[in-house]
């Protein structure tokens, strides 16, 4: 195994000279490992696994892990910065190929998805999601059910979320000590080529060496300039999480994912919010279909305003007796347009990369707006652009896609490399999601996004959509708000897109991302059998209702003919 | 015990019509308002989902002056749900659109006049800026039947408001959903800032009580300014009995309740009559067939006795004067699963019984569909309300609010009767008991009309013509 680790970094080393290729991630590039079905035998991420001989490999590197030192005279085959959900994928990845491998995490394990982010999230979430149903007096009645008087628990919702954070927290350690993965304490900093020293404050620090580094250090909430945070009545969702008050009138700075989550939380525990939006439409990076349609089920029949167009370009806490002051800018004429007076305010515009520290200076590689700029491989470039060998960066760190999943997936396309097969991961497979209620996720191109492709490529995509209406399951939950929509190219059947408004929508959209990651076409895909009666009938109307131009199809992409 | 769930919008739309009248000059007054509930129609925002609320124009696909017939969509609503075409059900002339594109209007609220010719445009216009300058509650609150009728009038602005203007998301949307002016509301939210308690205030809604009120926020806030006590706190609750079942009640009953609690503030009187119904019954039997019911037969008869004492077809609006209806319209109770409702029958003196009897079948269906008009429930000037089926000998009714008397009717049953000879004989007898606003119909005014209608139901022939 180690041999194969030691021909995998000169393989990658020999592929890195050319290896200049750093294509914005949401553009397919000419690459595409994972393309159409069939055509690359070599393809990963197509391979069966062989479950339980994995697992054999992975108890045996277990045991072996920390007992033989890493070949080469390295202490490791791989160092992971940071012991996020992308370290974690890395690191269980790693052992999985038989790497000796260490995570180094100066905060706590599992980092903004687990103690911060998603996880804790999802606890308010499911929360909200009760509490929206119960008070739905005419959802419960149509049902034949008859609630007589409903309320919550402020702290005992917090500490809901709390405990499922340190839940996840000690299942993700304790998944990575039964591997044999050595979690190193301190904050990584890299002091030169394969090596990096990590440390306590007040502790002696330490050095070690790496055949491979991987950062993985995350991102931290981004606040704006003229924001004052105070914690108390204006935060990041890192304060916002831990619940520790609803005020009654909240605005939410961004409506992204996560202004849109909180709005569904807020809502549902009584608070009215209001929407700051410095774009001219609410929920900017979905489809814009979808956001007119998210707007009508999510904002406007609940307690919610927004102005859009405007930057809020000073927020004072409450202090004094004086409510949150909110200064909105026009977003173009940056005139002053207004002065808003709430209870809170929550800052949700976005994330900063958390770089500083790393010692990236060390090897000359130049932070772009704060992300470790990369090749779609994940390798490092340094300030001359050319490829730092054996340097890795996954995650929100890189900025390619500021999703958990999408970090751990580049952390295994990483280990991949580094075991030995070349890896490209396709971003456009990646799935996201909001879970709102009802949730919204999407995989792939949105609708404008894919006709620009068209144009540029010069072929044609065709729309269609489906209606959670129409589905029985959702009827017998009540809950047919929803669509779901595909993008294809009409000649070849290739899915470039799908996004779903609807009831579990989050867990819906994993038929279409896998369809894209494995190339499934929509005229293979629709003869896929769904249960009955069940909400992934949505995704099965929606396949079947896709026509394709077969005839041009068979001819370009199936050569060799059955 | 018999109560009548009280048109509860009658307050509401008359004094819009009386205006109306009077703008438009004063021509004979009783034509005049004919004319306007025939030839001009209001279109209303449709629900065009279980849950929709409130609509938003998105455009007009008629313009003001544009004729069109029935079934032709005439403007695209949003809805919670989708953008549909909404379609006219009568012919006419789009004569105003009262809520322009890009506006919104509760479900029931009138968004554009249709005038049935051209004459009717004018009128329609002057009617629609009557509307348009009426109060700022003017348009139907989403529920029709859960109107506020009597809702506490909105606080007189106070000559310079401390608010800045600052109103809370769902303040803002209540405001617009009920045309409530901000600027003239005086905000009780922290730091003066209009609430949504505020607006329904000053909309006359009675807020919902809060069933989670979150704990008040950490921050350092000092509550600049108490919330005062919800305005409509009434009567003391008393504690449930354990074992029970506690159930809301629905707007249509709260609606019964809180007309019933109103009726209170009026003093009334009962005169009771009773009367032989033999020739009735016979008229019964040769009518049924046709469709005819026992109800509408007494609506019949109640309505020609009415239009000789038009004082029992009065009502006291302002406890200080009668107001004379011109209109003989006839609300006649209804019991609905979970409710109760009075669908009325217009000008019931004037139309005869087979078209009274087919208007009644249409008016039961639209009541057990809840797709009555507020003027098929809110424009009555007296009621009836018949148990006899059901065997009872006599009742007592509540009088609704806005009207002057109403009428309980028991069954007829064969009674021993002495006539003035002393010969007993066996005769179908029927007790009425009238209830009555003793403002402005005394016990004489009652009792006239009570002789006149039993020599109309003892001798009925004059029923048929």
């Amino acid at each position: 195994m180690q041999s194969t680790a030691a021909a995998s970094v000169s393989a990658s080393a020999i592929a890195s000279g050319g290896g200049a290729r750093s294509e914005p991630a949401r553009r397919p590039g000419g690459l595409r490992v994972c393309g159409l079905r069939g055509e690359s035998p070599a393809c990963p991420s197509l391979r069966i696994s062989q479950a339980p001989a994995r697992l054999a490999v992975a108890r045996a590197a277990a045991a072996t892990n920390g007992a033989v030192a890493g070949s080469g005279g390295f202490d490791y085959d791989l160092v992971i910065i940071g012991a996020g959900v992308g370290g974690h994928g890395a690191a269980l990845h790693a052992v999985e190929e038989g790497l000796k491998t260490a995570i180094i995490e100066g905060d706590v394990v599992g980092g903004t998805c687990v103690n911060r982010g998603c996880v804790p999230s999802k606890a308010l979430l499911a929360v909200s999601g009760r509490m929206r149903e119960l008070h739905d007096e005419h959802h419960m009645k149509s049902l034949g059910l008859q609630v007589s008087s409903t309320g919550y628990d402020r702290q005992a919702v917090a500490d809901h979320a709390n405990n499922l954070a340190s839940k996840i927290r000690s299942n993700l350690t304790n998944s990575m000590k039964a591997l044999g993965v050595d979690i190193l304490t301190g904050v990584g900093t890299i002091v030169g080529k394969q090596k990096v020293r990590y440390g306590k404050v007040g502790f002696p620090e330490k050095e070690i060496t790496a055949r491979n580094i991987i950062i993985a250090t995350g991102s931290t909430p981004f606040v704006p300039k003229g924001i004052e945070i105070d914690g108390k009545t204006v935060f990041t969702s890192d304060h916002a999480l831990k619940l520790e008050s609803v005020p009654d009138w909240i605005a939410i700075v961004g409506s992204g994912y996560i202004g849109l989550e909180f709005s569904d939380v807020y809502t549902a525990l009584g608070s009215e919010v209001t929407f700051v939006e410095a774009l001219d439409q609410l929920m900017p990076g979905f489809d814009p279909e979808i956001a007119k349609l998210a707007q009508r089920v999510l904002i406007n029949p609940r307690k919610i305003d927004y102005h859009t167009g405007v930057f809020a370009s000073k927020i004072t806490p409450a202090k004094d007796g004086k409510p949150v002051l909110i200064e909105l800018i026009d977003a173009k004429t940056k005139e002053h347009k207004e002065t808003l007076e709430v209870d809170a305010a929550l800052i949700a515009t976005g994330r900063a990369p958390f770089t500083k520290g790393l010692g990236l200076e060390n090897i000359n590689v130049v932070t772009q707006r704060g992300f470790v700029p990369v090749d779609e491989r994940m390798r490092v470039m340094d300030a001359d652009g050319n490829v730092v060998p054996n340097l890795y960066c996954i995650g929100d760190a890189n900025g390619k896609l500021m999703l958990a999943h999408a970090a751990s997936a580049q952390g295994i396309s990483v280990v991949e490399q580094i075991s030995g097969r070349d890896h490209i991961l396709n971003h456009l497979s990646i799935p996201a999601a909001c879970f709102t209620h009802p949730e919204i996720s999407m995989v792939g191109l949105t609708e404008p996004q894919a006709r620009e492709k068209a144009d540029k490529e010069g072929f044609e995509i065709s729309v269609v959509k489906t209606s959670f209406k129409a589905n029985t399951k959702a009827l017998a939950e009540n809950e047919g708000d929803g669509i779901a929509k595909l993008i294809y190219r009409s000649d070849t059947g290739e899915i470039l897109g799908v996004h779903i408004l609807g009831l579990h929508a989050a867990d819906l959209i994993h038929e279409a991302s896998n369809a894209i990651a494995l190339g499934t076409r929509v005229q293979d895909i629709k003869f896929a059998v769904h249960a009955h009666p069940t909400l992934s009938e949505v995704l099965d109307e929606l396949f079947k209702a896709a026509k394709v131009n077969s005839g041009v199809s068979h001819s370009v992409n199936e050569p060799v003919a059955a | 015990m018999a109560s009548l769930a009280s048109p509860s919008l009658s307050l509401h739309t008359v004094p819009g019509r009386a205006r109306l009248a009077a703008a438009a000059g004063a021509p004979p007054r009783r034509r005049r308002v004919a004319v306007v509930r025939a030839k001009v129609r209001e279109i209303f925002m449709p629900a065009l989902s279980s849950t929709m609320t409130e609509g938003k124009i998105v455009s007009w696909t008629a313009a003001e002056g544009d004729r069109v017939a029935k079934g032709d969509p005439v403007v695209v609503v949003e809805s919670d749900k989708a953008d549909m075409d909404v379609e006219t059900f009568h012919d006419g002339i789009v004569a105003a659109v009262l809520v322009p594109a890009g506006g919104t209007a509760p479900v029931g609220a009138p968004i554009a006049l249709l005038a049935e010719s051209e004459e009717e445009v004018a009128l329609a216009q002057a009617r629609a800026q009557a509307l348009s300058q009426g109060p700022s509650r003017e348009p139907h609150p989403p529920h029709a039947v859960a109107a506020a009728a009597r809702a506490p009038p909105p606080p007189a602005p106070v000559a310079a408001p401390a608010t800045k203007g600052i109103a809370t998301p769902y303040a803002k949307k209540l405001a617009k959903q009920h045309r409530v002016d901000i600027a003239a509301v005086v905000g009780t939210g922290p730091h003066g800032r209009v609430t949504a308690a505020d607006i329904q205030a000053a909309a006359g809604i009675n807020p919902k009580p809060k069933v989670a009120p979150p704990p008040p926020p950490p921050p350092p806030a000092p509550p600049a300014a108490v919330r005062p006590a919800p305005p409509m706190a009434s009567g003391a609750v008393l504690p449930p009995l354990p074992g029970g079942r506690v159930v809301p009640f629905t707007t249509m009953q709260a609606a019964v309740s809180r007309n019933m609690v109103e009726s209170l503030s009026v003093p009334t009187f009962r005169v009771g009559y009773s009367m032989t119904t033999d020739k009735l019954d016979a008229l019964y039997e040769k009518v049924k067939s046709k469709g005819v019911t026992k109800t509408v037969l007494l609506v019949k008869a109640a309505a020609m006795a009415l239009t000789q004492h038009p004082a029992v077809n009065a009502s006291c609006r302002d406890g200080k004067s009668f107001s004379y209806n011109t209109n003989v319209n006839i609300g006649v109770a209804v019991a609905l699963e979970g409710g109760l409702l009075t669908p009325v029958l217009e000008d019931a003196d004037k139309l005869d019984i087979y078209l009274l009897a087919q208007k009644w079948r249409v008016l039961l269906k639209k009541a057990r569909t809840k797709q009555l008009q507020p003027n098929e429930y809110n424009s009555g000037t007296f009621t009836l309300s018949n148990l006899g089926m059901f065997g009872v000998d006599r009742f007592d009714a509540i009088l609704p609010a806005g009207q002057g008397a109403i009428m309980a009717v028991g069954t007829s049953k064969p009674t021993v009767v002495a006539d003035k000879d002393g010969f007993f004989s066996i005769k179908s007898e029927m007790l009425v008991n009238v209830t009555a606003d003793h403002r402005i119909i005394y016990g004489a005014d009652l009792a006239a009309f009570l002789q006149t209608f039993a020599k109309i139901v003892e001798d009925p022939e004059g029923l048929t013509l």
